[in-house]
């Protein structure tokens, strides 16, 4: 019998408690164990961003963490950034005006690396984006919709002075 | 792939990590950053039976620039400092410029939120920009076990591809950058396929000048060109105690390329045209870090 540890862990400010393996990947305890299948899983190896999420407000892999490891944090998903369903996020809106999304595959992990990135730089420019965004593949856009997307984001964010 | 099962431990304190370490040794293994660890460990390259995380030790995890017995102004960084929050510390970017142009460099953002100094080290990959700089910088590595700490000169440290002294009951706990001479300048550069990606091939210098603008010592260290850093000390010898110039440099830099290395080919490079990278690329540094230091190369 493999070992089991307890962990309680806030997603989308709702708290969960469990018992998992050590050797679950945060990912997969995400999608398989608490069905948020919004974080996707690429490659598994810390290459392509798909599964970045946000762990204690920082854009991280979740390929690349153990469940057992974020005991304690606080996780923020793609599905915690329109938790009613109702309104997208700023961000996502950019994204859907500005076609930074084909398939969508790649999307939760771009909107998970650049909602932190926003809040530290307000105002990024194109070098500043790119730079960031070499952590994340898309495989469909062409990445400049996306680039668009950003500075669309930021753009509004400085007229409303409002955090997305 | 899924990493195979493994016991996991997860120290509060130093004291208990070195004790779990002393009595597992090699069945033991550090899970740091896991930016390197935990893909291996997806793929199964990498099975280790015991996994020792040392996330919880905040005491590895500093910057600190002040004096203290051991430190005569140089820099100390903790072994579990993120890169990220070394991308971000003034006090690097004051007292070790090279090491503040590097980080960027490493890998991506949210991989360096998450990966630390140590780790980065200790895994010793030859593409690496963190083991180069600190063999450019002269910096040393604190190793520590139960039986008790030694210094190790970054020089020593790296033995091999993904090799270093470490013993297996030791752990990297903290590194100290000896603090800049006057007059001294630095450079830092890489070329890759993409940026974040490992460097095809990159290359660290560091100088310094006398007061008559004479280099006094120079310090080129390679990437990836390669099984660890290579320090090119014949071509630091072409520049040292003579004026830099164009020549000069130009010199300097055919040596780096052409007898000190011993370049891999593979898919993103021919071994010749890495030759040709670290001698441009050299070339290059050297100027820009005799400029900083104040001399102008003509
Ligand atoms: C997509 C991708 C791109 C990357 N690109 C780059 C790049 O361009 N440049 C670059 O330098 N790195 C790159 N990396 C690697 C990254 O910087 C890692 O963070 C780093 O190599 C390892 O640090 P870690 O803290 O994550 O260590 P871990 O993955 O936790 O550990 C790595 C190894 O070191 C050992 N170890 C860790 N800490 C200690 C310690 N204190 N004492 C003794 N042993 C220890 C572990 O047991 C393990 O064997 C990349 C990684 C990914 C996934
Ligand atoms: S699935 Fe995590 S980075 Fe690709
Ligand atoms: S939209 Fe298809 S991968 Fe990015």
């Amino acid at each position: 019998m493999s070992q089991l540890v307890d962990i309680t862990i806030t997603i989308n400010g709702k708290t969960h408690s469990d018992s998992v393996e050590p050797r679950l990947l945060l990912s997969d305890y995400l999608r398989h164990g608490l069905g948020l299948t919004g974080t996707h899983v690429g490659c598994e190896h810390g290459v392509c961003g798909a599964c970045t999420v946000m762990v204690d407000g920082e854009a991280i892999r979740s390929c690349l963490l153990f469940a057992v490891q974020v005991d304690g944090c606080a996780l923020t998903t793609v599905e915690g950034l329109a938790p009613t369903g109702d309104e997208l996020h700023p961000l996502q809106a950019a994204f859907h005006e500005t076609h930074g999304l084909q398939c969508g595959f790649c999307t939760p992990g771009f909107l998970m690396t650049l909602v932190p990135f926003l809040d530290h730089n307000p105002d990024p420019d194109d070098d500043e984006i790119r730079a960031l965004l070499s952590g994340n593949l898309c495989r469909c856009t062409g990445y400049l919709k996306i680039i668009e997307a950003v500075k669309l984001a930021a753009t509004r964010r400085r007229e409303q002075r409002v955090k997305p | 792939m899924k990493p195979a099962p493994f016991e996991y431990r997860r120290p509060e304190i130093l004291d208990q990590a070195l004790e779990i370490l002393a009595e597992y040794g090699d069945e033991a293994k550090i899970l740091a950053g896991g930016q390197s660890l935990v893909p291996a460990m997806n793929f199964r390259l990498a099975q280790p039976s015991l996994l020792v995380d040392i996330n919880r030790l905040d005491e590895l995890a500093y910057i600190d620039a002040g004096d203290n017995e051991s430190n005569d102004g140089g820099l100390h960084i903790g072994a579990m400092t993120r890169q990220r929050a070394v991308e971000c510390s003034s006090v690097v970017a004051e007292s070790a410029p090279l090491i503040h142009q590097a980080m960027p460099y490493v890998a991506h953002v949210q991989i360096r939120n998450r990966g630390t100094v140590g780790g980065s080290l200790a895994h010793a990959d030859p593409a690496a920009e963190l083991p180069a700089i600190l063999v450019a910088l002269d910096a040393r590595m604190r190793a520590q076990s139960k039986a008790g700490q030694r210094w190790l000169a970054a020089s020593d440290f790296f033995t091999g591809l993904f090799a270093t002294a470490l013993r297996p009951e030791e752990m990297l706990v903290g590194i100290e950058v000896p603090r800049l001479a006057d007059r001294s300048g630095h450079a830092f550069i890489e070329f890759a396929r993409r940026h974040g990606d490992y460097a095809v091939v990159g290359v660290a210098v560091q100088v310094t000048v006398d007061s008559s603008g004479r280099c006094h010592s120079a310090r080129v260290v390679l990437m990836s060109v390669g099984d660890r850093p290579i320090d090119a000390q014949a071509a630091a010898a072409v520049v040292s105690g003579q004026k830099p110039s164009v020549e000069v440099i130009r010199e300097a830099a055919a040596i780096a390329g052409s007898d000190e290395i011993d370049p891999h080919s593979d898919v993103h490079a021919s071994s010749d045209y890495r030759r040709h990278l670290a001698r441009v690329l050299t070339s290059r540094a050297l100027e820009q870090a005799f400029t900083r230091a104040g001399v102008r190369v003509e």
